[in-house]
């Protein structure tokens, strides 16, 4: 199931990156799954205990399962002197999970990030691949609403 | 071809976009076009126009008016006063204090000149402002070594924190032969606080190719890569369509304007790692390893990608070259001071009155920074301290705020100018807070590697708990300076430093 991925990539380590990326994109739960690691370590000939180091050191990657919706608040000194913890308790309160969980219903997953160089705008956010800034408390619960009902 | 009697700069970097600038930029052409003004007034798409926490903001020419804050209802009402009735419409412009406090165009801007001003998505912008001279003056009239001997006399040092002179970090690599050579363009930018690189790859993407090209040709590597984070989509779109374009033009590929050179440039995306940023770091990194530094020496100008010479250079530090080649290098160290000529690009953020962007003369003090630039500090607060250099750097108080700052004179305090953000902070910010979410953020980037940064970072983190509980005792903080110290001297890479 990972042989379209890897015939956009020439079998050598340096793809490994890019490969796991794609892999991890193209997963309905957002992850790099343990059967992916075996499957990219037969085709690339690298072994399985190289990946789960690449896997486990980058911020990006994850080897557990996460929901639909991967939200990355920035903890940074500029997000944390407007205020990120009190979108964090918030976020946590809204969606009733710790940071690092997922929701039981498979919508979201909240976890804290570093610098995301939206400073300007900031607390800021990332769901996915959209950037969300000069969050308050009541914009962030508002966010998570619209997308609860938009992809529930 | 068509003449437009005025042109509506909207910025869509990554910041405005997530505000709903294309829709406004949808909803401006509709108005135009409902009012038959379609072809009288052109709109564009522009990188930062240098203001943040103005929601979109857009600039019109030839009328240099510039409005903050616009939203799709201010649409009608904009398209009717000022391009129906010719008056601006004062509710939405920038204060005309703020406008007098920022000049909206330096003449000293060379990073950053064109940003606001052309379309990055259009390689015929940049042309059109003199874009790529530099490269085929490079190429056609000049040798590798001349290029080098230019960077060197011209005094420009690296931008990426560091501040290594470019030349000479070039003058290591140029003249290996018989190998591979690569150069890497490091915009893996994730020092807190800071961003001017991404404005810079979405403001003006054709500049940072051209200094690559440029650089590529004075070291003789055939193939260069720009090290992009993986968060920055919309500089990897920006740049990915730039060198397309210019793989179109003929400013990329095979024996480029007849020279007998060939070039490549590529992009390389990152996953998510602050150590990145360290040279040999990103070197594992793109060889598809955990980006952790390597031993120094060798160094990557003898051995980087895949063993073979590698020099790696931050994108500001590129984005100033082409500048040198094409102006010279007496110009350019006629800027800023002695030791570090040229500009630098800062990040003011805080609580300063207006937030923003600038690029001034290396050697302007935090004061004028501040209070030009940043407005002064917002109504009602005042300075305590900044914190420069991004989560790496250093917190400058009073006494320091007439410093001329630059790499060279910041070290004699042993201050940094590092990535050039400026974090400033008011007198009701409780500086352990701050160093709490500092401390925490480099326990959590520290890549395990050694042993002083590793469990130094969690020590840290624990004492600083400590004190914030008000558990602590008097002590606590003599210890922590005993061990930031001791990390200083044993830690392997920057990053523990």
């Amino acid at each position: 199931m990972y042989q379209e991925i890897f015939k956009k990539y020439r079998p050598t380590k340096d793809n490994l990156i890019y490969i796991l990326h794609d892999i991890q994109d193209n997963d309905p739960h957002n992850y790099v799954s343990e059967e992916a690691v075996q499957s990219v370590s037969e085709y690339l000939k690298v072994p399985v205990n190289h990946i789960y180091g690449v896997l486990t050191f980058y911020t990006m990657y994850s080897t557990k399962p996460r929901g639909k919706n991967v939200i990355r608040l920035c903890e940074s000194p500029p997000c944390f002197i407007k205020g990120c913890d009190n979108i964090l308790n918030k976020l946590k309160e809204t969606l009733g999970v710790e940071s690092g969980e997922t929701t039981t219903d498979g919508l979201f997953t909240l976890e804290l990030c570093a610098c995301l160089g939206l400073c300007g705008n900031a607390p800021v956010m990332m769901i996915n691949d959209e950037f969300y800034g000069d969050l308050t408390e009541d914009k962030a619960e508002t966010i998570i609403n619209t997308i609860r009902e938009e992809r529930a | 071809m068509n003449y437009f009697r005025s042109h509506i700069l909207i910025e869509t970097d990554e910041a405005s976009v997530q505000q709903g600038a294309k829709d406004i930029m949808a909803a401006l052409k509709q108005e135009l076009a409902k009012h038959k003004l379609d072809k009288e007034i052109n709109v564009l798409e522009t990188g930062s126009l240098g203001f943040f926490e103005r929601g979109v903001c857009l600039a019109v020419y030839p009328d240099n008016v510039v409005y903050g804050d616009v939203t799709l209802n201010d649409i009608p009402q904009l398209v009717e006063e000022h391009f129906l009735k010719g008056r601006p419409l004062s509710r939405l412009m920038l204060e005309k204090a703020e406008k007098k406090n920022i000049p909206l165009e330096y003449a000293k801007r060379i990073v950053l000149e064109n940003s606001g001003n052309i379309d990055p998505e259009k390689i015929t912008d940049y042309l059109g402002v003199g874009g790529y001279l530099g490269w085929e003056k490079a190429l056609t009239e000049m040798k590798p070594a001349d290029i080098v001997q230019a960077v060197k006399d011209s005094g420009l040092r690296g931008r990426g924190g560091a501040g290594f002179p470019a030349g000479l970090k070039w003058s290591f690599t140029a003249p290996i032969e018989g190998v591979q050579k690569y150069v890497v363009i490091n915009a893996d930018e994730g020092e807190p606080g800071t961003f001017k690189d991404r404005l810079i790859m979405e403001g003006d993407p054709h500049k940072l190719l051209e200094g690559t090209m440029i650089a590529a040709y004075a070291v003789g590597a055939t193939k260069a890569f720009i090290y992009i984070r993986g968060e920055y989509k919309l500089c990897i779109a920006r740049l990915q369509n730039a060198i397309d374009q210019a793989y179109e033009y003929g400013l990329l590929g095979k024996d480029i304007f007849g020279s007998g050179f060939d070039l490549e440039i590529e992009i390389e995306i990152g996953a998510g790692a602050y150590i990145c940023g360290e040279e040999t770091a990103l070197i594992e990194s793109m060889e598809g390893n955990r980006g952790i530094p390597r031993n120094k020496p060798p160094y990557p100008g003898q051995e980087g990608v895949w063993q073979k010479p590698t020099i790696v250079n931050n994108v500001e530090t590129i984005a100033n070259v082409p500048a040198i080649i094409t102006k010279g290098s007496d110009w350019y160290q006629k800027i800023g001071t002695p030791e570090c000529p040229g500009t630098k690009v800062y990040t003011i953020l805080g609580d300063v009155a207006v937030p923003g962007l600038c690029e001034v003369d290396m050697g302007t003090s935090l004061r004028t920074i501040i209070n030009t630039y940043g407005g002064g500090m917002k109504k009602g607060s005042r300075f305590k301290a900044a914190l420069v250099g991004g989560a790496a750097g250093i917190f400058l108080g009073d006494s320091m705020l007439d410093v001329k700052m630059d790499f060279h004179n910041l070290a004699e305090y042993k201050a940094v100018l590092g990535s050039g953000a400026i974090l400033v902070l008011n007198d009701a910010v409780n500086i352990v807070d701050v160093l709490e979410s500092v401390i925490r953020f480099f326990r959590h980037e520290s890549c395990g590697k050694c042993v002083p940064c590793r469990n130094g970072n969690e020590q840290l983190y624990r004492s600083i708990k400590k004190i914030k509980a008000g558990l602590a005792s008097e002590d606590e903080l003599d210890k922590m300076i005993l061990l930031a110290d001791a990390m200083y001297k044993t830690s392997f890479c920057a990053l523990g430093q």
